[in-house]
């Protein structure tokens, strides 16, 4: 991948004058590359990644297994379009294994997450059957580490 | 009775390291960022700290054989084959030691008959000169210096060897500077080491973190040096397993065999469990390895530019995880500089006379520190040498 979008991976909170200094490049080159990107697409937006336990987040998340018809001429793409417009659903991707789509809800409670199952979800023209897992606890998030100790105990000085 | 006059002449005749000296400063003035260290910032692999749990859960707490475990001799063969294009047997040419320090003490104790002379260059690991002293002998440096961006010159090794010289000894990547060592200054070496029946010893322990798509050399690859080098590399730097203390030299089997003579009264083996995460560390951990060289290069670009930036006129350094600048500009001594800055700016760097005279004038900076710790010491060492600019 490009080295640019590595480190803003990483850390989209990086200045452009900040990434130009670690990849050798001048701010100005960085920030139109940036903007570039935006438009295009590439990126697609930035978020803070949170421990949901600490954010006080009450809400609840669910992974739920979607079966479908695909349709001949538009594959799985327009189901998967017209599901993954919904406000509550984070992610939808198209799956290889027992099911086709795994789609990401959020919602408020369960009940609410349940409702958008049922009266959203399963009536829509071509899903065929849904599992729905809901989230317990967070391990890691995007990489990263929730509850990370520290991995310190290094000596201030070395050779 | 006073027991200081027990100790042996030779041992009392080493002045204490420089680096212990400014860690305790260090440690007096409390809460400082630093950049004094010598290792990665990151924890070693989860995979490899995986394997080594595993392997203790299995019960495998026993000793292994002197060379090493032969699983990893062969991974140590193969890794080397492919990173250093020297092709070693892994039955009687590898041997796992407990840290490249201790591969060096090995090699000098099982070479060095006293008064037999070993040219290094300067600045350098502090551990060279007193490793070549303790094993009777004679420490000869040769500076490399910062117009050359602290490559060795071969003209410079040629002055000094005398009828006495038995090794060369080679530190590319080097700590402190970062500098590399371009091929053609190798091949000059490699002349004299051949035109002079010399040994060369070479500690290429931060041949895995180079920039700028260089490539690593190593003296030992190079036409008729197999046969009269010891290659030594270890797990502490690329891997990030500085406290597993895992290290291997591969030689000839003449040499591998004298330097397991001592390795064996002395040590016996290297900890089953390092070497147990260290074949893990060879086979697996390619990823993770360059994902912490992406990671210290871009500090690297960061590091140089800032410092220079500062006014402390600093190489862009191609390998290892140090910057070496120049801090002349300041009026101030290294150690001066060193403990001023610790005082004043709560950041702690090495001075450069830690590692030889000829760093004077220098201070070694390690970037192996988080984005944020290093982006706040680089302010402070800007504010400090803003204040303390002479000219």
């Amino acid at each position: 991948m490009d080295p640019l979008l590595e480190l803003l991976q990483q850390d989209a909170r990086l200045s452009a004058e900040q990434l130009g200094a670690q990849l050798n490049r001048t701010a100005e080159e960085v920030a139109v590359e940036i903007a570039a990107k935006e438009r295009d697409g590439t990126i697609l937006g930035y978020q803070a990644v949170l421990d949901p336990e600490k954010a006080n987040d009450t809400g609840v998340l669910a992974l739920i297994e979607v079966k479908v018809t695909p349709e001949r001429g538009g594959g799985f793409d327009r189901i998967a379009e017209r599901i993954a417009r919904f406000d509550q659903v984070v992610s939808c991707w198209l799956m290889s294994g027992g099911h086709d789509l795994a789609v990401v809800v959020q919602g408020s409670d369960l009940r609410d997450v349940a409702r958008f199952v049922s009266e959203k979800l399963s009536s829509l023209e071509g899903v065929l059957s849904t599992a729905t897992h809901f989230q317990l606890k967070v391990y890691k998030q995007n990489g990263f580490l929730s509850h990370a100790s520290s991995t310190g105990g290094r000596l201030p000085v070395s050779p | 009775m006073s027991l200081s006059d027990k100790i042996s002449a030779r041992v009392q005749a080493v002045p204490r390291s420089g680096i212990r000296e400014f860690f305790e400063l260090v440690l007096a003035a409390g809460d400082v960022i630093s950049l004094g260290v010598g290792e990665p910032d990151f924890c070693s692999p989860w995979h490899i700290r995986e394997a080594a749990i595993f392997s203790l859960e299995k019960g495998q707490t026993s000793y292994t054989s002197n060379l090493g475990l032969l699983e990893l001799r062969k991974s140590i063969a193969k890794y080397v084959a492919a990173k250093f294009h020297v092709q070693y047997q892994p039955t009687t040419e590898v041997l796992v030691t407990v840290g490249v320090s201790e591969a060096l003490d090995l090699a000098f104790r099982a070479l060095l008959n006293p008064g037999e002379e070993v040219i290094y260059h300067e600045p350098c690991y502090v551990s060279y000169n007193p490793s070549i002293y303790m094993a009777y002998g004679t420490p000869v440096t040769v500076e490399t210096k910062i117009e050359d961006d602290f490559a060795l010159r071969a003209s410079d090794v040629e002055k000094a060897i005398t009828p006495k010289t038995k090794i060369i000894m080679l530190n590319f990547p080097t700590n402190p500077t970062g500098g590399v060592q371009p091929k053609a200054e190798l091949e000059g070496i490699a002349d004299l080491a051949k035109q002079h029946d010399l040994i060369v010893i070479t500690d290429e322990i931060y041949s895995e973190l180079l920039y700028d798509d260089r490539e690593h050399h190593s003296i030992a690859a190079l036409p008729g040096m197999k046969e009269r080098t010891i290659l030594m590399h270890g797990f502490s730097k690329a891997f990030a397993m500085t406290g597993f203390r895992l290290g291997y030299a591969c030689s000839p089997p003449e040499l591998t065999e004298a330097m397991m003579k001592v390795h064996q009264y002395s040590m016996l083996c290297a900890p089953i469990t390092a070497q147990i995460a260290a074949v893990e560390a060879l086979e697996n951990g390619a990823g993770p390895v360059e994902k912490m060289r992406k990671a210290y290069w871009h500090r690297r670009n960061l590091v140089v530019s800032e410092l220079n930036a500062a006014g402390l006129s600093c190489f862009q350094p191609g390998g290892a995880f140090y910057a070496f600048p120049e801090i002349r500009s300041t009026g101030l001594s290294s150690r001066e500089f060193a403990q001023r800055l610790l005082e004043e700016e709560k950041v702690a760097v090495v001075p450069g006379t830690a590692f030889g005279t000829a760093g004077e004038g220098f201070v070694r900076c390690c970037y192996a520190t988080d984005d944020q710790n290093l982006a706040t010491a680089l302010g402070r060492i800007k504010a400090f040498a803003a204040r303390h600019r002479v000219s």
